[in-house]
């Protein structure tokens, strides 16, 4: 472990920087700290901090210097990795024939700074989906290849998170380049450092820093400690799975979907949700074409649509299929929950459904004896 | 790094060699590789995402015979956008291909038994390479039985390829019609009907069935009243693809991705989400 | 009978019926044969027997006035046809034509009615399987209604 102390802090941009790295950070605006594109340590959300609650986020500017006292806002890291939109391919027609123009791609180097252990999780998540089945994603492995991971220990957890129930921090969890807990202790600002790879190493050789002492080790220990303490919710994930798929009739889908406006905004600030759509669009000539990709959602009534119809033309079957996905079949895709417990399909939902109030919901009556799928 | 973005999302052309009207609304698209790269390896019940340049793209089962690759042929109906500007294309068109994607019939484990093949509609086109695959090797089966329900006898579908199957001693063909129209001499009635006396031995057979959801439904509960069992029944199902690549998420079935867990499925594996409403 | 008992035995209409009862139904039989495109009732007539298929093919059709005879559903060897004598007015319903050379078991309805009122679980018997019958041929007749095969596609939402 390492320290380096906050007025050094910025060399630390500027060694991601000169080592070429596009720099990726949060950000105020629009009364929420999003991710964007940073220059400098200048433009981090010094001070500011966050309150959330089901269907509700506020921004509040504290009387702290702390760079990272927020918890995850409406953005996560997905956006870069997979980006919302994206041409895949152009292609011309001659008389009878077509070819298809092959795009080539210089995948950016992006640094992440402020990566919460949630949001590496879901990193994670995505990496099985995206890169380990039968076909890879070409754009995000290259991206993810490139991503240099400046991971952040959260030290107040958001009123809505619940990262200890879904195994999923607040602690960050490999793999990262970089891992900080930010300390103020007083006078004292400085970040206790972990490097996590050979990249991360070469990085912190760049930036002024001393060995860690004791104190300082024990007290990042302990802010870990007190941050797990500090969820905003729980959800037992025990036998979620098997609660789930044999729930798929339980009352509370009716509940869930009377208040449900199917709106999609939980897919999209979720940092696993992966779907996408494929827009084939030609200009007016008809001669040119090409094939975009962008983000879609199980929330939309096209998205279950084969000729004769929608397979879940209501809105209780498609709340259903996100959370039972989420949380259940999401374990026999990829071997992991889809949920890292960050809680911002709670926050964003405009009627505050919570999932985690769902879970138990239908979780109450115990789990039905009956077979599960295989 | 420079890397082709598309990667596994980019068709590859095809020169449409044939088109065949079925019937009134089903066509088959017989197709030839472009370039010197492919020919078109597949397994019977696998399918294809075919391009048609500026219409769109959507999932096509193959029903040609495996055992010619040079040429593939698939077979659908016209039910939209792009299925209505695949019609419009003709012999010298180029068309674009991804694939072949998916599970397949297991016919090996059909090796010694009886093979119940039962087929609605459109849903014979992803079974004929399975017949023209257990026919190429009839003597690995015992009996092999097809049952085809169609809606009218103007529907019936690959007529050629019927007059050479009833005209076999080592193959039981039974057809059926929803509808009678003129002269039809032959069942009427829906295809369930036929499997109660269908003759197949149900401790030694495995059924393949390939139709509309409710006649998969109906055809499973026939086919146990005789005695099969659920791991013995093979159904191929369909959903809303956009890649075949199981990156999209459209195309997922309580856990299972239709384009690569699927589309054919052990019946047990899915029993408990079956005759669930909107999963 | 004796000679009908068999053929009775082995038909499936008449599984697990106890022999006592198999032979009080043989008594009513006949065996009768149809040549193809023989017709074997009409609809309207009075309703009198109950066929047990043995061989061949029947068509059941209904008249549709300007669009002529409509065939409604075959049946095969090991079905039945007919139950119109046992729901009063007793008067066919639809008519039957051989399709090819059919071979079947004729059991006089009136006949049959006659010992069923005599011997209520004979009745039983019958129903039971008769409501079986009943069943399959609505859930078929429901699936020929819902012209599955042609299912209109639906037009795409807008968003």
């Amino acid at each position: 472990m390492q320290v380096v102390d906050r007025k050094s802090f910025d060399k630390l941009l500027d060694a991601l920087q000169a080592k070429g790295f596009e720099l990726i950070g949060p950000v105020v605006r629009d009364g929420a700290i999003v991710y964007d594109h940073i220059e400098s340590a200048s433009e981090l959300p010094a001070g500011w901090t966050d309150r959330q609650a089901p269907g509700t986020y506020r921004l509040i500017k504290g009387n702290h210097a702390a760079l990272f006292g927020y918890s995850v806002g409406p953005h996560s890291w997905k956006k870069f990795l997979l980006p919302p939109t994206q041409r895949l391919w152009r292609s011309s027609r001659s008389g009878q024939d077509f070819k298809i123009a092959v795009e080539a791609e210089k995948a950016p180097r992006y640094a992440f700074i402020g990566v919460r252990a949630c949001e590496l999780q879901a990193i994670s998540v995505q990496d099985t989906v995206f890169l380990a089945g039968p076909f890879t994603e070409p754009i995000y492995q290259s991206r993810r290849e490139e991503a240099f991971i400046v991971a952040v220990n959260c030290n107040e957890p958001g009123g809505n998170c619940f990262c200890v129930s879904m195994k999923a921090g607040p602690k960050v969890a490999g793999p990262f380049d970089l891992a900080l807990t930010e300390v103020l202790q007083g006078d004292d600002h400085y970040f206790v450092v972990e490097a996590g790879s050979e990249k991360g190493r070469a990085v912190l050789a760049d930036v002024p820093h001393r060995p860690a002492g004791t104190t300082e080790t024990q007290i990042s220990e302990k802010l870990a400690k007190q941050a797990a303490a500090k969820m905003g919710r729980t959800l037992d994930a025990t036998h979620i799975k098997e609660l789930l798929y044999r729930n798929l009739e339980h009352p509370r889908w009716d509940d869930v979907a009377q208040r449900c406006l199917s709106c999609t905004n939980c897919t999209l600030v979720c940092p696993t949700c992966f779907c996408t759509t494929v827009e084939d669009v030609t200009d007016l000539s008809g001669e040119h074409a090409e094939r975009w990709r962008r983000w879609d959602s199980c929330f939309t009534m096209d998205f279950s649509y084969i000729h004769g119809g929608y397979i879940r033309p209501t809105v209780k079957a498609r709340y259903r299929q996100w959370m039972t996905h989420k949380l259940a079949s999401w374990i026999d895709q990829f071997g992991t929950s889809g949920c890292v417990g960050c809680g911002r399909c709670i926050t964003w939902c405009p009627v505050g459904i919570d999932i985690t109030t769902e879970a138990k919901a239908i979780g109450a009556d115990g789990i039905p004896a009956s077979p599960v799928i295989e | 790094m420079k890397n082709s973005i598309a990667g596994p999302m980019q068709p590859v052309p095809y020169r449409i060699q044939g088109f065949e009207r079925e019937t009134h609304d089903t066509f088959t698209l017989e197709l030839k590789a472009d370039d010197k790269v492919s020919q078109l390896l597949f397994s019977p019940g696998q399918f294809n995402m075919l391009y048609v340049f500026g219409a769109g793209e959507i999932p096509i089962s193959i029903s040609s015979d495996p055992a010619y690759p040079e040429s593939i042929k698939h077979t659908t109906r016209v039910v939209g956008k792009v299925t209505k500007a695949m019609h419009a294309l003709k012999p010298g068109h180029t068309i674009g291909v991804r694939g072949p994607f998916g599970s397949s019939w297991p016919l090996e484990l059909g090796r010694g038994k009886d093979v119940v093949v039962i087929a609605g509609g459109i849903g014979l086109a992803p079974l004929r390479p399975a017949l023209f695959d257990l026919l190429a090797h009839r003597q690995r089966y015992h009996r092999i039985i097809l049952l085809y329900g169609t809606r009218t006898p103007r529907d019936i579908l690959f007529n050629r390829d019927f007059k050479r199957w009833r005209s076999y001693s080592d193959l039981n063909v039974y057809i059926t019609v929803d509808r009678a129209i003129g002269a039809w001499q032959g069942n009427v009635g829906v295809v369930i009907k036929l499997i109660p006396r269908a003759p197949f031995d149900p401790s030694n057979a495995i059924a393949l069935i390939c139709g509309p959801e409710v006649m998969m439904r109906f055809s499973i509960e026939a086919l146990r009243q005789r005695g099969i069992g659920s791991e013995n029944i093979f159904v191929s199902m369909e959903r809303n693809m956009k890649c075949g690549l199981g990156l999209c998420g459209h195309c997922q079935y309580g856990p299972y991705f239709i384009c690569k867990d699927g589309p054919v499925f052990r019946y047990d594996r899915i029993e408990s989400i079956f005759n669930k409403v909107e999963v | 009978m004796k000679t009908l008992k068999a053929p009775l035995r082995e038909h499936p209409f008449f599984q697990d019926l106890s022999d006592l009862h198999l032979e009080t139904i043989a008594g009513c039989g006949r065996n009768i044969q149809f040549a193809a495109g023989e017709t074997i009732f009409q609809e309207g007539q009075e309703a009198d027997y109950f066929y047990v298929i043995r061989h061949g093919r029947v068509a059941l059709d209904i008249h549709g006035s300007h669009r002529g005879a409509i065939t409604i559903e075959t049946v095969e060897a090991g079905e039945i046809i007919g139950w119109s004598w046992l729901v009063p007015p007793y008067r066919w319903r639809f008519s039957a034509r051989a399709v090819v050379k059919t071979r079947a078991i004729a059991l006089d309805g009136r006949c049959l009615r006659g010992k069923c009122e005599q011997d209520y679980q004979l009745g039983y018997e019958l129903f039971k399987r008769f409501a079986h019958v009943f069943s399959e041929r609505l859930d078929h007749t429901i699936l020929q209604l819902l012209d599955i095969y042609c299912e209109a596609p639906i037009k795409k939402a807008k968003r």
